[in-house]
């Protein structure tokens, strides 16, 4: 297949012809033909994004509380996540997302194997749930004595009005450990992304900044946005321990709640998933100075770029000089790789629709070896992550998003440090990008079809008429891609496999790739007599 | 902590696929739906399709009926269901929405197409399990859709409980075998167990038809096969079309299949053929030929109550000790069943039910005092590996193996494959175990 046969403003009218008027008008704004003829560079249409699912469409989207416990905070080994309501939530949440972790020895804390819930009954739902959790807190406490727990509230919770701030204030008080609440209910905003916001905000309040031990080490940064499925945190630990790099905390990934306390003391935030995490990197600088720029760490040639991005910013001769040796090192593996599997794949055709960055992030790796990407969207994104931070004065905030927390964070008097903004605004004249994502769009090429929140419908529409070698998206699409005798790999669990990030994970991710569009079985669909 | 169960919705959409061109509807917040699918495709591999209202702030302070009027219409238009299975989630339990009377709104408004069908059953999850949410999709099924007349119909009704695709296809071949009419609901083989061949069929061939259901209430007797997941259509179908109901436990193992086949054969007045004898035959065979290998080997059982019930009495069958028994779906009789079908066989026996009957509680009963083998869903994988006991995985989720969409488990040959299961797991680890003069070649 090649992009002639797309024609994406056709396909988009085909797909929209199945709803009914309004809601085609609603889906058209959330699929756009990426730059028309003669459009610059940088200019890229607007799409409709983070709006809410239209009722009755078979959407990818999750719940806030899936944003909140499941991504941001969930990959932290220490913490207890406790989440108030009803057994299911938790239990859907128990071990599903592969964050992998590795606590130094046996006896180090690690309580992501267990499931945390308060099973609320009836009689909860009646009468208020506040004591069953302060009990369940106190259990949790007895049995494991950790040193902070979160609580998570799903639906029930904020309708039948508990306070879990406050119950998380008393039992902080009465047992001396950090409990902290969490309003992330499945109904507030629109997808799991309010989620990460409301995580972002109950982490800088709670938790960032309580930490007064300086970490080691000449260049400390904070890897945000990585969440260590598939092992890839572990990756880029060992690539930047070779460069010299010193990563004081990963939000969240192989993650201990003591990372995150003194996180504020790092010189630099690297933001590799914008959309989960931006609001940390945001409210650090603000408080604390530390400036952040965007990484992509997916991609042997983006992970160079971005090594190198971070060495610029120290402006280290010896730092630069071991960047440099580790990718030429790290190259050679990668070429081979390239060089074994690029006559397999080069032409292949890819789309993706996942997540909030990966969606963005992965075209990379299929373009390093010659694959198209004839259409992407995300499942829970902004504007900014399509069309890139630029638009951000622009977006319109509605009702479902209004009532999502914005903290005001003042500068802090003491902990300000005003020579990280000096070194900022002295990169910046030199032509040094901090606090931008240029955004998916602007990096597809001419024509593609960009598709916000797709639905079953359409993929399935793009599937028959498109036929991709290979299509990107999570569980609940991948056997129905199937069907149709493609190839599905999932971007959020990676097939169990990865990891992905870095040079060695790109070297992995080329291998499964490879290995599935070239499967053997796809050429037996159909039973010899029918051929 | 731990649970060893899980919410309602998710067996109601499970119950509901088992419709013939049926779309499950969960009415509530995203999250749910996205959650439960997720789940059903993790265990059976295949796609699993349901759509959501898709709650937002709003819709919980105003209630749900322009959620779901909305989603019927986009429904019937866009994926075009010939019916639409409602269930609900807390939430809108919490919040009291009334579906029977949202739904008439849709149809009033002609959001409904002419012969199509909206049912829904009440799902609320701090209720119950998700055995519960099954139990009770499949008995909306009955009050929504049989009817009464015309009686003269010859059919039996089997309602199997929640079991797995190859598990119905099992039940639908002996009643093929024993020439017993039937009607199977829900049906979820051939639709959660489909072929690939490029083709991609959004609504698969299987699953029990509207007709069918509707049928149902004419049928001669109703044979429920599970307590907790299907008495309560059995009874329902009763009361509702006076169809008598015969309560049987699922037919796992020798002696609950065999109640299965005399109740047939009493009730439906057919008689037993060779072909189903023989079977029975080669189970007892294998049973005789390797009962060395069970006797008295401690075994720990957690998960569903109905399957538990059935798995507990093979086991003493086979002169096993389940010794430790867990079910987090609330209900007395469990333990009541569980004592009555071990007969004082088992007097050491551990049961824990409901509240607190949890996989952390097994792995503590574990710890003080092990066992030679556990059978439970893929999450006691960690108390396996821990305490290095093997696992058999069975009921649900199983997330890291595939067979249970494949090779059934109930009936006699279903039987045979868990005794299989069984004794490999005890012979491979003996060959592990044993030492290097002690390892036998011939077992
Ligand atoms: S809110 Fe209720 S229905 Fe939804 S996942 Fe949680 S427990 Fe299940
Ligand atoms: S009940 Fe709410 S919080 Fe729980 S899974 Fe459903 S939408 Fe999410």
């Amino acid at each position: 297949m090649s992009t002639e046969t797309l024609n994406a403003a056709d396909l988009k009218e085909q797909m929209l012809s199945a709803y009914p008027p309004k809601l085609a008008k609603k889906r058209g704004n959330q699929m756009v033909v990426n730059r028309k003829e003669g459009a610059s560079e940088d200019e890229v249409p607007a799409i409709g994004a983070n709006t809410r699912t239209s009722p009755g469409i078979i959407t990818q989207r999750g719940c806030c509380y899936a944003g909140c416990k499941g991504v941001v905070l969930g990959p932290t080994r220490d913490i207890i996540n406790l989440v108030h309501g009803p057994v299911g939530c938790s239990f859907y949440a128990w071990l599903t997302r592969r964050n992998q972790t590795r606590p130094p020895d046996e006896e180090s804390e690690n309580f992501m194997n267990y499931m945390f819930s308060t099973d609320m009954q009836d009689d909860e739902i009646i009468f208020g749930g506040e004591k069953k959790l302060a009990q369940a807190i106190r259990e949790a406490y007895e049995i494991f004595h950790p040193k902070a727990i979160g609580v998570f509230s799903t639906c029930p919770v904020g309708l039948i009005g508990d306070d879990v701030h406050a119950v998380s204030r008393k039992m902080s008080e009465e047992l001396g450990i950090n409990v902290f609440g969490f309003s992330c209910e499945g109904y507030k905003g629109v997808s799991q992304s309010a989620g990460h916001h409301i995580a972002n905000n109950q982490l800088f309040k709670h938790v960032i900044g309580r930490g007064t031990e300086v970490p080691e080490g000449d260049f400390k940064v904070n890897l945000m946005g990585e969440y260590n499925i598939g092992g890839d945190a572990f990756v880029l630990e060992e690539m930047f321990e070779r460069c010299g790099i010193t990563l004081c905390a990963t939000f969240s990934g192989n993650s201990t709640i003591e990372q995150f306390e003194r996180s504020h003391l790092a010189d630099l935030n690297l933001v590799m998933c914008h959309r989960s995490i931006n609001y940390i990197a945001e409210m650090i600088e603000e408080k604390y100075g530390t400036p952040w720029f965007k990484v992509n760490f997916i991609g042997a040639d983006s992970t160079a770029k971005s090594l190198r991005k971070i060495a610029d910013y120290f402006g280290d001769e010896g730092l630069k000089a071991r960047v440099e040796e580790v990718i030429a090192e790290e190259m050679k593996e990668v070429a081979a790789a390239r060089e074994l599997h690029k006559p397999h794949l080069e032409g292949k055709t890819a789309m993706l629709f996942v997540g909030g960055s990966r969606a963005h992030h992965y075209q990379d790796l299929f373009a390093e070896v010659g694959m198209k990407t004839l259409s992407a969207g995300y499942e829970f994104a902004h504007r900014d992550d399509y069309e890139g931070r630029k638009v951000l004065p622009s977006i319109k905030v509605d009702a479902d998003s209004r009532n999502i927390e914005e903290l005001t964070v003042k500068r802090s008097e003491d902990e300000f440090r005003p020579e990280q903004q000096v070194r900022k605004a002295e990169l910046t004249e030199q032509g040094f990008e901090f606090s931008d994502y240029v955004g998916m769009m602007p990096e597809m090429d001419k024509d593609t079809l960009v598709i916000d929140d797709i639905s079953e419908h359409e993929t399935e529409m793009l599937l028959r008429k498109v036929k991709p070698d290979i299509f990107c998206a999570g569980i609940k699409e991948k056997y129905g891609v199937q069907k149709f005798g493609i190839p599905c790999k999932q971007l959020h669990s990676y097939d169990y496999g990865g990891p992905y990030a870095g040079f060695k994970g790109a070297v992995n991710f080329w291998a499964d790739i490879d290995r599935m569009i070239n499967a053997s079985v796809w050429k037996h669909l159909k039973a010899p007599w029918k051929n | 902590m731990n649970a060893a169960k899980t919410c309602q919705p998710v067996g109601a959409m499970y119950a509901a696929l088992g419709i013939h061109r049926c779309l499950p509807h969960s009415h509530g917040s995203q999250g749910c739906c996205s959650y439960h699918r997720s789940a059903l495709t993790r265990h059976y591999k295949e796609p699993v399709m349901a759509a959501t209202s898709s709650f937002t702030e709003g819709t919980s302070v105003f209630g749900g009926m322009a959620n779901l009027t909305q989603a019927i219409q986009t429904i019937f238009t866009a994926y075009e269901p010939d019916i639409i299975a409602v269930h609900t989630t807390c939430l809108s339990e919490t919040i009291g929405d009334d579906i029977p009377s949202i739904v008439a709104k849709a149809i009033e408004k002609g959001f409904v197409p002419e012969g199509k069908l909206v049912i829904h059953t009440n799902t609320p999850s701090y209720i119950g399990s998700h055995v519960t949410g099954f139990s009770n999709m499949v008995a909306s099924m009955v009050k929504y859709l049989s009817q009464a007349n015309p009686k003269s119909a010859d059919t039996f009704n089997v309602i199997p409980g929640w079991v797995e695709p190859s598990d119905m296809r099992e039940i639908k071949r002996i009643l093929k075998a024993m020439n017993v009419p039937f009607i199977l609901f829900p049906d979820t083989s051939d639709v959660l167990d489909t072929a690939l061949d490029g083709e991609r069929q959004f609504y698969p061939d299987g699953g029990t038809t509207v007709e069918e259901l509707r049928r149902t209430g004419g049928s001669r007797a109703t044979f429920a096969l599970g307590h907790f997941a299907s008495e309560a259509a059995a009874k329902g179908l009763n009361e509702k079309c006076s169809v008598p109901a015969h309560l049987l436990d699922l037919p796992i193992g020798l002696r609950a299949t065999d109640r299965f086949i005399s109740a047939l054969h009493e009730v439906c007045g057919v008689a037993v053929p060779a072909e189903i004898e023989k079977e029975r035959g080669r189970l007892v065979d294998l049973m005789s030929d390797m009962q060395q290998y069970f006797d008295r080997k401690r075994v720990a059982l957690v998960g569903d109550p109905d399957q538990i019930v059935a798995l507990a009495e093979f086991c003493a069958d086979l002169d096993m000790r389940p010794v430790y028994i867990v079910s987090g779906t609330p209900g007395k009789v469990f333990e009541t069943r569980v004592l009555e079908r071990l007969e004082e066989r088992v007097p050491e026996v551990k049961i824990a039910n409901g509240a607190g009957a949890d996989m952390f509680l097994l792995h503590q009963w574990i710890k003080q005092e092990p066992v030679d083998l556990i059978i439970g869903n893929t999450y006691c994988k960690y108390i396996s590996r821990d305490e290095d006991i093997p696992l058999i995985r069975h009921g649900f989720p199983i997330l890291d193996r595939v067979g249970h969409s494949q090779f059934p488990t109930v009936g006699y040959m279903g039987a045979i494959r868990l005794l299989e299961k069984m004794l490999d797991a005890f012979l491979s680890r003996k060959d592990r175990d044993d030492a290097e003069e002690k390892l036998e070649l011939v077992l």
